[in-house]
C-alpha cells in the first residue's frame, strides 16, 4: 500500500519501488527499517549512496545525490532516494530531467551556470585532462554559444534552449532501468 | 471538468485592467496598451522590485537583465498581446511566452506551476477568443505571487496551487503533480491538501494510467528486447546501440511484410495445397542450398497455383467444362500474390519514409557540433562499466580539443543579414532600428561548423603552406579511390565469369548425372565466393585508407562505408541482371522463378555464415590472441559501419526475393533473431567500445537513408521491372502463361468488367488514370513542388531564426552599453521609481527586458517550429508575424 502510493507521484513502478527499497535497505541494513508503512525518518549518507554501481563510476555522483537531498547536504531520505531513480528514469519527461540536469551541472547551487560551475563540469567530464587554457577557452565558448541573455552565466532558459538542440538528451539522462522488471515483460 | 475561466480573475489586481485593455486591432496600438500595463504594474510592485535590485545591484549590472523571477514578470504582460485574428495555437505560444524560471526556491516553482496549471486549464475549457484576450493576462497576479515575499508565504501559494489543480479534471491534475519538480515529501503535503478539498482521488488514479509507468506492461510486452538493449546500452553507450536499434527497425520491416504475405498467399495456399510433386527426401543440406526437398515447398514460387482457391473446377482438368457456378467470394491467388507483394513493399515504403523523417528530424539539431552541447548533453549517464567511462572521458576530452581548436582559428562566420524590419515589435524596438544597423555582434553560437569540417579546415590550412604535399595527398586521394573501383570492378568482372562458369560446370554434371549431393554443393560456391568477396573487400579498403591517411576520423568512415557499399550494390546489380536475362539460371524447361529464389536463399544462407565467421574470428579469436599472445588489455572494437552495412546488405537480398520466395522475410527474421543473440554475446564478451567519436543520431541517419535510397530503391526498381516487362515462367507459379504479370491485374479488370457491370468505373478509372502517363507526370510535378514548398519553408524559418538571433544579441549589447552602475549608486536609487531607477542604473529599460524576453522565446518558438516543421505551420507562422 505504501509503495503504491508512492509511485503514483513517481514514473516508477510499484515493484520497482519495492526492489529500490529493498536496496535503500541493503545499504544500511540496521538503519533503515524494513517496514515503511509509519514513514520513519531515516537519512542515508552521501558516502552510502554514491557507492552503488550506478553511481559509483558516475563523475557527477555527488552532485547527483545532492541535488536530489531535501536538505542540500547529500543526505537522502528514501523518498529521496525514490525521486532521484524517478526522474533518472526512462519514462521522466524531457523537462524534468532538464530541471534536474541543470541542478546537478549549478555546482554552487546560486541557480546559474557560472563560470566556476562550468569549469568544475569540464574537469569531470575529461578526468582533468585539459590544460587550465583549453578549460577557459572552452569556458568561454560555451557561454558565449549558450548564454542568449548575455548575463555572463546561463540561467535555466538558456539551459533549457540548449538541450532543445540535442536529441540525445533524454536517452542519455538515464541512470537506471529496473532490470528484472524489463526482463519481465 | 470545465469550468469557467472565472478564477483567473479573483486576484485582486485582475479587475483593474480588465477595462483598460482596448482590444486592439493592430499592433502598434497594441504596444501601446502593452507599455500602459508596463507602467500601470510599476506602480503596485515597487517593494518587489526594491528588495531584487538591492541585492542585485550589489553582484553585477549585468545580472539584471536576467528574465528571473522579476523579469519574467514584466515580460509577462506579452500575453496580453493576443490578438483576436490569431490561431489558437498562436495564441497557446503567446501564453507560454515569457521566459521561465524554475529552480530558484520552493515557493517559486510551486507558484509557477500554478500558473502553468490555470493555463492548462484555460487551454482545456477552450472559452471563445474574445473571453481569451481577457482571461489570459495572469500577469499582474503572478508577478505577485512571486516577487512579494511578505504577501505570499508558502503556505499560501501552496492552497493557490492546490485550488488551481482543484479546477482540472483529475487526470490532468495527477499528470501535473507528476511533473512537478518537487520533492516527493513536497508532492504529498499537496495531495493530501487536494484529498482533503475533493475526497479522495485514488478512485481517478486509473485515468491516467498512460502518463504513467502502471500503463506500460502493454507496450513493454510489445517492445522486444527491452532488457538486452538497455543493457548494451549501459556497457558501450548509444553509438553501439544504434546497430541493435537499427537490427530491431529490420526486423519490425520483415515481420510486416511477412504478415501480410503468409496471411493471404501463404496460408490459403497451404490450406489448398496444389497436386504435388513427389517431394524428395529431405537430407540437410537443402537448408544450406534451399533446393531439393525446398524446391517444391511454399517457400518458393514455383510452389504457388494460378487458380481460383476456393473455386470448385480447379480441381477438374483444364479442357473440361465446369458444370458449377462460380462460388460467391472467388479467391484470385495471382491477384492475392500480385497485391500482397506491391502492398507489403507499400507499407515498407511508408515505414521506411517515415523512420528516416523521424531520424532526420531528431538529428537536425544535433548536426551543429555546438561546443555547449558538446559539454552538457554528451555525458552518457547509464554507463556504469570503469572502462567504458574512462573511454567515455577521453572521447569528450578528444572531441572538445578539436572543437577548441577548431573554432579558435575559425573565422566568426558573416552574420547573415541586418535586420530592418523589426519595427512591428513594438516602441522600444522602433527606436533600436538605427543602433541595430550600426552595431553588429558575432552570432558565433548560430554557426559553429561540425567537428569534422573543423579538423579538415584546420589541417588543410596548415598544409596550404606547402602546396607539393598538397598535391602529393591529392594524387594519393585519387589513386586509392581509382584503385578501390579498380578491386570492386575487377570483383564484379571475376563474379561475372566464375559464375558463368560455375553454370557450365553445373550443367556437365547435371548431364554426368553425378550424385545430388554434389550438384547441390556445386550451387553453393558462387554465393560463398560472393561473401568471401564482400568479407575480404572491406579489410582491403581498410589498408587502402590506412595508405591515403584520411584528415579526421569521421571522413574516414564515409569513405569507408562509400566503397563498401559501390562494391556490394555493383555486384547486386550483376546478379540482378543476370537473374532477369537467366543467362546462368537453371536450365529452360525448369521454373526460372524458383531458381532465382534459391539463389537468393543461398545467398542469404551464405551471408549469415560469414557473419558468423567474422563474429568468430574477427571477435572471438582476436580477442583470444590480444588476450593470450600479446598481453594486452586491449579488446577488439566493434565495427559499428561494417556491420550495418551488412545488416542492409541482408535486407536488400530479402527484397530482392519477395516476389520469388515469399517466405523469404521469415528467413531473414530468423537471421536477424540469431543474429541478434550472437551479436549481443560476443559484444559482451569480446568487444570494447568503439574509439572514435561517434554521433549516433547523425549515423542512424545516415544508415535509414542508406536503407531506403539505394536498397530500398533498387530493390523495388528490380521488382517493377520483373513485373512490368520479364516474361514468367510458361508452366509454373500463379503467372504461368501470361506475358507478363502484370498482365494478370489487367486482365482481372476486364473479367470484373465483363462480370459485373454496375463497376465499369473501376475499369475506367484503371484505364485512364492509372495507365495514363499525364496523370502520374502531374502527381509527380505537385509531390515536387510539395517537397519545394517544405524546404522553402524551412529555409524561411532559419532566416527568422537568424534574424531573432541577432536582435537577441544586440538588444543584450544596448544593455551592455553602460555598465556603470556600483553598488553605492543602487542605494541611492532606492526612492526613485522603477523606471528611473533603472535609467539611473545605465541599465536595461523595462520594455527592453521584456524585449529580449520575448526575443528569445520567439526565437526558441521558430526552433521549434523547424524541428518538427510539418506538425506546427502556425508556430512559424507567429513568429514570421511577429517580425
Amino acid at each position: 500500500m505504501f509503495y503504491m502510493k508512492i509511485s503514483i507521484y513517481q514514473y516508477l513502478w510499484e515493484q520497482s519501488i519495492i526492489r529500490l527499497h529493498g536496496r535503500y535497505h541493503e545499504m544500511a541494513p540496521n538503519v533503515v527499517p524494513m517496514d515503511y508503512t509509519k514513514d520513519p525518518d531515516v537519512k542515508l549518507p552521501m558516502q552510502l549512496i554514491i557507492n552503488m554501481p550506478e553511481l559509483k563510476e558516475n563523475p557527477f555522483k555527488e552532485r547527483i545525490v545532492e541535488s536530489f537531498s531535501e536538505d542540500g547536504e547529500g543526505s537522502l531520505s528514501f523518498n529521496d532516494f525514490v525521486d532521484m531513480f524517478s526522474v533518472l528514469s526512462e519514462m521522466a519527461p524531457r523537462e524534468l530531467k532538464a530541471i534536474y540536469a541543470f541542478k546537478i551541472y549549478d555546482f554552487n547551487t546560486d541557480n546559474f551556470i557560472c563560470k566556476a560551475d562550468l569549469e568544475k563540469t569540464l574537469n569531470k567530464l575529461t578526468r582533468e585532462e585539459l590544460t587550465a587554457e583549453e578549460i577557459t577557452l572552452v569556458c568561454e565558448k560555451v557561454i558565449e554559444e549558450a548564454d542568449m541573455d548575455g548575463d555572463g552565466k546561463l540561467g535555466f532558459a538558456d539551459f533549457e534552449n540548449m538541450i532543445s538542440k540535442a536529441p540525445d538528451f533524454l536517452s542519455l539522462v538515464i541512470l537506471w532501468e529496473d532490470e528484472e522488471m524489463s526482463e519481465n515483460h | 471538468m470545465s469550468q469557467p475561466p472565472s478564477i483567473t480573475l479573483h486576484v485582486p489586481e485582475g479587475s483593474e485592467s480588465d477595462g483598460q485593455e482596448p482590444s486592439p486591432d493592430n499592433e502598434r496600438a497594441l504596444h501601446t496598451s502593452f507599455h500602459q500595463l508596463i507602467l500601470e504594474q510599476s506602480s503596485l510592485i515597487e517593494a518587489g522590485l526594491e528588495l531584487e535590485l538591492q541585492e542585485r545591484s550589489r553582484e553585477s549590472p549585468a545580472r539584471l537583465a536576467t528574465p528571473d523571477a522579476c523579469a519574467m514578470a514584466w515580460s509577462e504582460p506579452g500575453q496580453g498581446e493576443e490578438h483576436p485574428s490569431y490561431s489558437s495555437a498562436s495564441l497557446q505560444i503567446l501564453a507560454s511566452m515569457p521566459s521561465r524560471t524554475i529552480g530558484r526556491n520552493l515557493g517559486a516553482i510551486i507558484s509557477q506551476y500554478c500558473n502553468r496549471t490555470a493555463r492548462l486549464r484555460r487551454r482545456s475549457s477552450r472559452p471563445p477568443l474574445q473571453q481569451l484576450c481577457r482571461a489570459a493576462r495572469p500577469s499582474l497576479r503572478q508577478y505577485d505571487l512571486e516577487t512579494d515575499p511578505t504577501r505570499a508565504t508558502l503556505e499560501e501559494k501552496r492552497r493557490l496551487l492546490v485550488k488551481e489543480l482543484l479546477s482540472l479534471s483529475p487526470s490532468q491534475c495527477s499528470h501535473m503533480l507528476l511533473t512537478m519538480p518537487l520533492s516527493l515529501a513536497e508532492k504529498r503535503i499537496l495531495r493530501r491538501q487536494l484529498s482533503g478539498q475533493r475526497g479522495p482521488l485514488r478512485q481517478h488514479t486509473h485515468h491516467w494510467a498512460p502518463f504513467s509507468p502502471c500503463g506500460w506492461p502493454k507496450v513493454c510486452i510489445v517492445l522486444p528486447w527491452h532488457y538486452a538493449l538497455k543493457q548494451i546500452g549501459g556497457r558501450f553507450g548509444s553509438s553501439v546501440l544504434s546497430y541493435f536499434l537499427f537490427l530491431k527497425t529490420l526486423l519490425m520491416l520483415n515481420f510486416f511484410s511477412f504478415f501480410i504475405l503468409l496471411a493471404f498467399v501463404v496460408v490459403l495456399q497451404a490450406v489448398y495445397p496444389p497436386a504435388s510433386v513427389s517431394p524428395q527426401p529431405f537430407t540437410g543440406l537443402e537448408l544450406l542450398t534451399g533446393a531439393g526437398y525446398f524446391t517444391h515447398s511454399l517457400l518458393y514460387y514455383g510452389y504457388y497455383s494460378n487458380a481460383t482457391l476456393n473455386d470448385p473446377c480447379t480441381s477438374s482438368p483444364p479442357g473440361s467444362v465446369c458444370p458449377l457456378a462460380a462460388p460467391t467470394l472467388p479467391y484470385n491467388l495471382p491477384l492475392a500474390y500480385l497485391f500482397s507483394v506491391g502492398v507489403s513493399f507499400l507499407v515498407t515504403c511508408i515505414l521506411l519514409v517515415y523512420s528516416v523523417s523521424r531520424s532526420f528530424r531528431e538529428s537536425v539539431g544535433s548536426s551543429t557540433g555546438d561546443l555547449a552541447i558538446k559539454v552538457f548533453c554528451t555525458w552518457d549517464f547509464k554507463v556504469i562499466q570503469r572502462r567504458s567511462v574512462k573511454l567515455q572521458c577521453e572521447n569528450i576530452c578528444t572531441q572538445l580539443k578539436v572543437q577548441e581548436l577548431g573554432s579558435a582559428e575559425h573565422p566568426r562566420p558573416q552574420p547573415c543579414m541586418i535586420a530592418l524590419s523589426i519595427a512591428p515589435l513594438g516602441p522600444a524596438a522602433v527606436q533600436r532600428d538605427k543602433t541595430l544597423l550600426q552595431t553588429q555582434s558575432g552570432s558565433g553560437s548560430s554557426a559553429t561548423a561540425l567537428l569534422q569540417e573543423l579538423l579538415v579546415e584546420q589541417r588543410s590550412r596548415s598544409r596550404s603552406q606547402s602546396r607539393c604535399q598538397c598535391l602529393g595527398h591529392c594524387v594519393v586521394m585519387l589513386l586509392a579511390w581509382v584503385l578501390a573501383l579498380g578491386l570492386v570492378s575487377g570483383c564484379v568482372l571475376a563474379v561475372h565469369y566464375f559464375s558463368g562458369h560455375m553454370h557450365m560446370v553445373q550443367q556437365e554434371q547435371q548431364a554426368q548425372d553425378s550424385g545430388r549431393w554434389q550438384q547441390e554443393a556445386i550451387l553453393l560456391v558462387v554465393p560463398f565466393v560472393v561473401s568471401l568477396l564482400n568479407a575480404l573487400m572491406p579489410h582491403l579498403f581498410n589498408l587502402l585508407a590506412l595508405w591515403e591517411k584520411h584528415d579526421s576520423p569521421g571522413t574516414q568512415v564515409f569513405v569507408a562505408i562509400i566503397r563498401n557499399l559501390i562494391l556490394k550494390m555493383v555486384v547486386l546489380i550483376l546478379l540482378c541482371y543476370q537473374w532477369l536475362t537467366r543467362s546462368v539460371i537453371c536450365s529452360t524447361e525448369k521454373c526460372w522463378e524458383t531458381c532465382v529464389g534459391q539463389d537468393l536463399y543461398r545467398f542469404m544462407v551464405m551471408d549469415f555464415i560469414f557473419t558468423l565467421m567474422d563474429t568468430l574470428f574477427g571477435e572471438l579469436i582476436w580477442r583470444l590472441i590480444l588476450e593470450k599472445r600479446l598481453k594486452t588489455k586491449q579488446r577488439p572494437e566493434f565495427d559499428i559501419a561494417r556491420n550495418v552495412l551488412e545488416l542492409i546488405y541482408g535486407q536488400t537480398l530479402t527484397w530482392l526475393g519477395i516476389v520469388f520466395a515469399p517466405l523469404l522475410p521469415a528467413v531473414q527474421m530468423l537471421k536477424l533473431l540469431l543474429l541478434f543473440y550472437i551479436k549481443k554475446t560476443s559484444l559482451m564478451r569480446n568487444c570494447q567500445s568503439p574509439s572514435k567519436p561517434w554521433q549516433a543520431s547523425r549515423m542512424s541517419t545516415v544508415f535509414i537513408t542508406l536503407l531506403c535510397f539505394p536498397s530500398f530503391l533498387g530493390a523495388a526498381a528490380f521488382l517493377s521491372y520483373t513485373i512490368w516487362s520479364v516474361q514468367p515462367s510458361e508452366n509454373c507459379g500463379p503467372f504461368r502463361g501470361l506475358e507478363t504479370i502484370y498482365k494478370s491485374g489487367k486482365s482481372w479488370v476486364l473479367v470484373l468488367e465483363k462480370s459485373n457491370p454496375n463497376i465499369t468505373w473501376f475499369a475506367w478509372v484503371y484505364q485512364h488514370l492509372l495507365e495514363n502517363t499525364c496523370l502520374l507526370f502531374f502527381v509527380s510535378v505537385a509531390l515536387i513542388a510539395v517537397i519545394y514548398f517544405n524546404i522553402q519553408v524551412v529555409r524561411g524559418r532559419q532566416r527568422v531564426i537568424c534574424l531573432l538571433q541577432e536582435q537577441i544579441a544586440n538588444v543584450r549589447q544596448e544593455g551592455h552599453g553602460t555598465p556603470g552602475a556600483g553598488p553605492a549608486e543602487a542605494t541611492e536609487t532606492k526612492y526613485l521609481s522603477n523606471e528611473n531607477r533603472l535609467q539611473e542604473l545605465g541599465l536595461f529599460s523595462l520594455e527592453e527586458r521584456q524585449l529580449t524576453g520575448d526575443l528569445i522565446v520567439s526565437k526558441e518558438v521558430s526552433e521549434d517550429g523547424l524541428g518538427s516543421a510539418p506538425r506546427c505551420p502556425a508556430k512559424g507562422q507567429e513568429a514570421t508575424g511577429r517580425n
